[in-house]
């Protein structure tokens, strides 16, 4: 049987009259990644700095690692690892000055070595302000993994991130997992929790709108299947084919997309059609929903549309 | 205690690699200190004798109440302290290790003036180094707890320029560094003494230059020790760590205790 991690129980946060989070509870097992998704003011970021004792609940609990982060604070951060949305260090601090800082009062040894893992080692004597924004980045995870937590809380740790940063620090998420540490991961890249968490729990308005791993989620959605079609003559556009099982279609560029509940019906129907009217296929791509899709759904039904962008 | 002498080195530092705080520290009142010995000197035969502890205060005063708080506000708002805090860095070493360096700042300043104010502008010299190094240390933590104070309390820099300002020009004025302030008018007399510079140069005058001082000097240091104190204590309990986050959100008019010292002073030293 897994191991909590953390546990959250009917857990509030208010802000004057307005709840940023109203009555959650979920729990994180040891070694998984856990994603936190939700709109702006959906009460991600209230949330991660609630477990990390930043913010104080105003109903509900919280246990992290056996800790409670209201009243114990200063035991809690030396057991978990935190990268804040929005944090900072001062701009005259080069990497090497923040990680004997840092490892001092953790009253470790300081991990030069993660510098030249992160790819901080020709940067180690910059000062923070001449870093760019990847590299703060880095230098932020280096930083909250150094004193090898068995819990990382990392918020938006790949916003503003160019793609080759980003491979690099799911590299860095990937590594962590491998061995052993448990993650909670606050993103509002649909794509990158898919491919990183193997939980998300979606927030919205301060509630748990939907919780479970990403194949589950896209799983209890509306199932729509995503055919796109292109060909020769764009026959599909101008003639008027109706396919059975198909809930929703809309042309975009040289596509023909239907939302299918049935590909197997759906797709050689069109093809018989394309053959029928002297067409030739393109491209044809059949892609099952994304976590995007089914998050469209949850947090904008009125948009969602079966998936229809 | 290793993660405190780390922090303390690196807040030594930034004091020396910031070019702000570079300028406050040691340029300006380094550079302000000489030109007031090529002019004051001979315009003003009064201003010699307690050239060395003026020239000290200034340094004070700029390394304190001009440089101190800004890195405060600083860090605050760009998220420094929520780094520290979620990396364990205590408040205590937040508010304490600033007010530190500071005083090793001024006492690196304060020992190339004392050094160089007699054998250069023929300044007066001190009859009692000790007592010229306990005032000196007593008005430098004053100083750095008042900055301290004034950098957790101003939610922006425009109220620091104020809050600084409001003591510094004054004291410059009136605070007995060019004029002694038993020379000043009953009524300025009266303002000056809600001024530190007033009792500190008046602790130094008759406890280390072998001057008469305008009132009891210990009094003088009873006073600046309890406003220092006061200011430090308040730094603590005002604190904040992220002004979108005020877990410990007191109200900042309790600053104005630290007056208390100085109101007191002014109802019984003035008659």
């Amino acid at each position: 049987m897994s191991e909590n991690v953390v546990v959250v129980k009917d857990f509030s946060k208010v802000y004057g009259t307005s709840a940023a989070v109203d009555g959650i509870s979920f729990e994180v097992q040891r070694g998984e990644i856990f994603g936190l998704l939700g709109p702006n003011g959906a009460g991600k970021t209230t949330t991660m700095e609630s477990l990390e004792g930043i913010r104080h609940p105003t109903s509900g609990s919280l246990n992290v690692l056996g800790v409670d982060p209201t009243r114990q604070p200063a035991r809690l951060h030396n057991l978990i690892g935190v990268q804040l949305q929005s944090s900072s260090l001062p701009g005259s601090m080069t990497p090497l000055e923040a990680m004997e800082f840092f490892c001092a009062y953790h009253q470790l040894t300081p991990r030069y070595d993660l510098l030249e893992r992160l790819g901080l080692g020709e940067k180690k004597n910059a000062q923070y302000s001449t870093l760019s924004a990847g590299q703060q980045r880095r230098l932020a995870l280096t930083l909250a993994i150094a004193h090898n937590p068995p819990l990382v809380l990392l918020d938006e740790p790949t916003a503003g991130l160019d793609v080759s940063s980003r491979i690099e620090l799911h590299d860095v998420m990937r590594e962590l997992r491998a061995s052993g540490t448990t993650i909670i991961l606050a993103t509002h890249d649909m794509a990158e929790a898919e491919k990183m968490a193997d939980r998300v729990a979606i927030l919205l308005k301060g509630k748990i709108a939907a919780m479970g791993s990403p194949t589950q989620l896209t799983a209890t959605g509306s199932g729509l299947v995503k055919i796109s079609v292109a060909s020769e003559t764009s026959c599909l556009a101008r003639e008027d084919g109706v396919f059975p099982e198909v809930a929703q279609r809309f042309s975009k560029d040289e596509y023909m997309i239907y939302y299918s509940r049935d590909a197997g019906e759906t797709v050689p129907a069109i093809l018989d059609h394309l053959k029928a009217h002297g067409d030739h296929l393109v491209d044809l791509r059949v892609e099952r929903p994304s976590l995007e899709d089914r998050f469209l759904e949850i947090t904008q039904p009125e948009h969602s549309n079966g998936g229809q962008p | 205690m290793t993660a405190f002498f780390h922090h303390f080195m690196y807040d030594f530092r930034i004091g020396l690699r910031e070019k702000s705080l570079l300028l406050m520290n040691y340029l300006f009142p380094l550079g302000f200190y000489v030109l007031m010995g090529l002019l004051m000197t001979g315009l003003n035969p009064t201003f010699a004798p307690t050239m060395t502890p003026a020239m000290i205060l200034v340094a004070i005063m700029a390394g304190t109440l001009l440089g101190l708080p800004y890195p405060v506000i600083e860090s605050r708002e760009s998220g420094i302290f929520r780094s520290f805090k979620i990396n364990g860095v205590p408040a205590l070493s937040i508010v304490t290790i600033p007010i530190l360096s500071s005083l090793v700042h001024i006492i690196l300043v304060s020992a190339i003036i004392s050094a160089t104010a007699g054998p250069f502008f023929k300044a007066g010299v001190p009859v009692n180094w000790g007592y010229f190094v306990l005032i000196l240390l007593l008005t430098a933590f004053t100083f750095a707890s008042l900055g301290m104070l004034i950098g957790v309390i101003s939610p922006n820099s425009r109220l620091i320029v104020l809050f600084s300002q409001a003591i510094f020009l004054p004291s410059m004025i009136l605070g007995g560094l060019m004029i002694p302030s038993n020379m000043l008018p009953p009524a300025m007399y009266r303002i000056s003494l809600l001024l530190p510079t007033s009792y500190a140069m008046n602790a130094w005058r008759g406890l280390a230059f072998g001057m008469e001082p305008t009132f009891n000097p210990w009094l003088a240091l009873l006073i600046l020790l309890a406003s220092g104190v006061i200011a430090f204590v308040l730094a603590i309990y005002l604190f904040t760590w992220d002004s979108k986050n005020k877990l410990r959100g007191h109200n900042p008019l309790l600053a104005l205790m630290v007056l208390i010292p100085y109101i007191l002073g002014m109802i019984f030293l003035a008659s």
